[in-house]
């Protein structure tokens, strides 16, 4: 497994080698030192933590501080895992750069998805609402039925019903690579990203 | 937004004419038929140009044997060859879209002498 912490720039258009125009978000990625590696034999699983953003020493707490010293990394904002890494990258201290992505690969991103508040079922599950005429009233976004009679006499778990929307974590897969920029740091992605503007993305390869 | 700028600046061509709504321009755009390759000339009015940056883009609109044809082709697409000003249109707008509703002689547009 291969994987960047990154920060979403803002989406633009990009033109290829034939002149065709892609719509591509452009992501801002590492370069993210390796702060701790966890083992199998030590901590049950394998992975790596990374991390990103980097910050000034008296913006930091001294447990985030003591947590970095042993390491000669920077400190950082944000530290994720990654599970499973690349063993040759597995190294405390190691710079993980946009370099290990190539143009073309397909990747699958995680962020936190836009809050858009309470909604109701026909924006948040695409329900289709009610009649709008034959008498009806109060019905044209109404979610219907939600449930049976006396038996079970109750709304069964995970009911789609209409609440907050958005402000997840949420991933999006077989998004593919249009160009990586190494010294800016950059990498180019088709189409969209969970996340807004400045939200912090998690990159990984996807292993096919 | 100056990163996002940055970050598709090398796209952007820099040799591009000065040209706007009101213009009658030609335009040579690149078709690719399998291997071959060859220039398409499109020459008509500007009627708009939109967006900015990477994404501009303007919309030429011609008659053609009496049909309306518009095109609009992004400013900035590696498919244009060049754009070539034929003549300075003398106009009040900077969307022409009122030209779709008129034809013949209402849809002439005064031409200034360039300067």
């Amino acid at each position: 497994m291969l994987g960047i912490i990154g920060k979403k720039i803002g989406m633009s258009q990009l033109f290829d080698k034939d002149g065709k125009l892609y719509p591509v978000t452009i992501v801002e990625a590492g370069p993210c030192p390796v702060v701790q590696v966890k083992t199998e034999a030590k901590d049950g699983y394998s992975a790596i933590q990374m991390g990103f953003d980097e910050i000034p020493e008296r913006k930091a707490t001294k447990p985030q501080i003591g947590h970095f010293k042993a390491t000669n990394a920077k400190l950082c904002r944000h530290l994720i895992e990654f599970k499973n890494f690349d063993t040759e990258l597995s190294k405390v201290g190691q710079e993980i750069s946009v370099g290990i992505f190539k143009a073309g690969q397909k990747i699958k991103i995680t962020g936190t998805s836009k809050g858009k508040g309470f909604q109701g079922v026909v924006r948040k599950f695409n329900f289709r609402g009610g009649p709008k005429t034959h008498g009806q009233s109060d019905r044209l976004r109404a979610p219907g039925s939600i449930g049976q009679s006396s038996w079970p006499s109750r709304v069964i778990k995970g009911m789609k019903m209409a609440g907050r929307m958005g402000g997840k974590v949420t991933t999006v897969k077989n998004l593919q690579i249009i160009r990586i920029d190494e010294e800016k740091n950059l990498i180019y992605i088709k189409g969209a990203v969970p996340g807004s503007i400045n939200g912090i993305v998690q990159i990984r390869r996807q292993e096919s | 937004m100056d990163k996002l700028a940055a970050a598709v600046a090398d796209q952007l061509k820099t040799d591009i004419p000065e040209f706007k709504a009101g213009d009658t321009v030609t335009v040579d755009y690149k078709i690719i038929e399998g291997t071959r390759e060859r220039i398409q000339q499109f020459q008509g009015v500007v009627i708009a140009r939109k967006g900015g940056g990477i994404s501009e883009n303007f919309t030429v609109r011609k008659i053609s044997n009496g049909v309306g044809v518009e095109r609009i082709f992004p400013i900035h697409s590696p498919k244009i060859k060049k754009i070539v000003r034929v003549s300075i249109g003398k106009v009040r707008r900077a969307k022409l879209y009122y030209l779709r509703k008129i034809k013949g002689k209402a849809a002439r547009i005064k031409t200034k002498t360039p300067k």
